[in-house]
């Protein structure tokens, strides 16, 4: 982890409510795909955690959802702009275990952490299916993209508007994999471990206070222990994760 | 050369800025960012004589300039801190630490006080006996003279260590509590605690927290700690160490001229990971700017 100041060189809307972010600074303490970022804001006590969407040696990416006060205000600032980040935080997926042919799946804003780690995967010669869900076409983003880095995309909304009608574990219905990664909602998160044939990984979302590891605000029991997902996590084995109806 | 040693009940510290207990682990993490040898000492995670899981989550809330959480006193136990925490902790941090002990009965206490006290890294045992996420059956020791008095008069028994008593401010009468503990064989008193607090999602109408109210922290509350810090000041001899919403030099040097002799930066190594090393660099500085040659000659000042 490292603390650095990154300018805002876009900041614009997407899709309904998603905004992207493209931030320009030292990217060196970024490691994988699926690490986040706790930005700073003006006013506000806490950071705001945001699992990158993608990053080079010089840029990143997020995407995020204005769902609170912080997230609407960091929605109001500009390019040109500055802001304070811990960069590099969580452990992001591992995508050694991917195997030929890995199953991505993201619902909602989780979708952008999956669309860097698919981007890595398919320029690695892996054959990518990503199944993306989302609530309608207007709350839909990065189909587009998700195509153009050769991986095959299939969509689904829950109202039918875009893609297949259902959830995004209809639109995996009969797929074969080698390995799967996944994260979005955690009733999503649920759905999909109920449906998955393979091993894989999760993302988690909690409440953090600090986001390194420190505070122990987002501590987890899983069959491997008590993890933190801010440094354990977020990416957690499926076979470790202890589901919360199950506990 | 502005200096900014102070003594603390026979600790001998470079200066007085201290991460308080539940902010800053075992130190692992911020080792990663800095040289934690800067650091006066370091008030280590609240250790109980169990493995402890903690409180569900969610275990935080944000507040206006603060924050409320609920860990519940989360830490691996005493017999794991003393084999695995302390001796990793040593390999980065020369000096003596602080050990924040919890419990949930007195035999608790007296139990992982004896083990601290063979610890030579340990210079100072912290009896955290004011935690307010501690519900079940457990009971808050710092809410009244009597019990505060009984644990530490318990826990005096199996340690020479210097004894600090962390005390809540969710009491009426904070100085009477403090007398207490003083008159119980304690050698200093650490004040405050988090405050109890509360925050409602409009959303879900229902608390943040899963376990509904927990400790609020922050910039918020540092009138608070200052006033306890005043307050029992007058009403001790014994030294005091200031905690509650310190987040700059100038924080620091408030605190002692009401009364403090050293100082825990809690909340805001969790929002601002560097603020302790921070705030030491710019302590000499800022001693200069209003005339302070010795830290340790401005403890209790504004009295």
């Amino acid at each position: 982890m490292t603390q650095e100041i990154f300018e805002i060189t876009e900041n614009c809307l997407i899709a309904r409510g998603i905004y992207r972010l493209h931030l320009l600074g030292n990217t060196t303490s970024m490691g994988a795909q699926g690490q986040f970022v706790n930005i700073r804001l003006e006013g506000k006590f806490l950071r705001r955690p945001i699992s990158v969407c993608c990053y080079d040696n010089e840029s990143i990416t997020l995407i995020y959802k204005t769902v609170g006060a912080g997230t609407c205000q960091l929605a109001s600032m500009h390019a040109g702009e500055k802001l304070d980040l811990l960069v590099g935080l969580g452990n992001g997926f591992d995508t050694a275990k991917s195997g030929p042919s890995p199953l991505l799946i993201g619902g909602g804003v989780g979708a952008a952490p999956i669309y860097g780690l698919c981007r890595d995967l398919t320029a690695q010669g892996k054959n990518v299916t990503v199944a993306l869900g989302f609530n309608s076409a207007d709350e839909a983003y990065y189909v587009d993209e998700f195509t153009a880095t050769g991986a095959q995309v299939l969509l689904a909304t829950a109202d039918g508007s875009a893609g297949i009608r259902g959830f995004v574990t209809d639109a995996m219905t009969g797929l074969e994999y080698s390995y799967f990664y996944a994260c979005g909602p955690m009733p999503m998160l649920e759905a999909v471990n109920a449906a998955v044939s393979t091993d894989g990984q999760f993302s988690f979302e909690e409440r953090m206070g600090c986001g390194f590891g420190a505070c122990m605000g987002c501590s987890c029991k899983t069959l491997t222990g008590s993890k933190r997902i801010c440094k354990d996590g977020p990416v957690l084995e499926k076979g470790e994760i202890l589901w919360p109806t199950h506990e | 050369m502005a200096d900014t040693r102070v003594s603390l009940a026979g600790l001998e510290l470079d200066n007085p800025v201290i991460p308080a207990s539940g902010t800053f682990g075992f130190g692992h993490e911020f080792a990663e960012l800095y040289d934690l040898n800067i650091l006066g000492s370091i008030a280590l995670k609240g250790t109980t004589r169990e493995p402890r899981f903690g409180n569900p989550t969610p275990r935080i809330a944000e507040c206006t300039a603060g924050m409320i959480n609920s860990v519940g006193l989360q830490n691996p136990g005493i017999e794991h801190v003393i084999a695995h925490e302390l001796p990793t902790l040593a390999r980065v941090f020369r000096k003596k630490v602080i050990a924040n002990i919890g419990g949930f009965s007195v035999d608790e206490f007296t139990y992982c006080c004896a083990l601290a006290d063979k610890q030579g890294q340990i210079g100072i045992i912290e009896l955290n006996i004011s935690c307010p996420n501690l519900h079940c059956g457990g009971m808050n020791f710092a809410a009244a003279p009597d019990s505060a008095y009984k644990v530490v008069a318990a826990v005096r028994k199996v340690t020479a260590k210097p004894l600090f008593a962390k005390l809540s401010p969710n009491v009426t009468d904070i100085a009477e509590i403090a007398r207490a503990c003083e008159d119980a064989g304690a050698d200093g008193i650490c004040l405050i605690n988090t405050l109890l607090g509360m925050r409602i999602d409009l959303r879900s109408q229902k608390p943040v927290i899963s376990n509904k109210m927990g400790g609020f922290s922050g910039p918020a509350i540092l009138p608070v700690a200052l006033r306890a810090v005043y307050q029992v000041y007058e009403a001790v001899s014994v030294p005091l160490i200031g905690v509650g919403g310190v987040s700059s030099a100038q924080d620091v040097i408030e605190m002692m001229l009401a009364g403090a002799t050293a100082v825990e930066v809690g909340a805001a190594n969790l929002t601002q990971p560097y603020i302790c090393r921070d705030i030491i660099e710019a302590l000499p500085h800022v001693m200069d700017s209003y005339g302070i040659g010795s830290l340790s000659e401005i403890i209790g000042k504004a009295h």
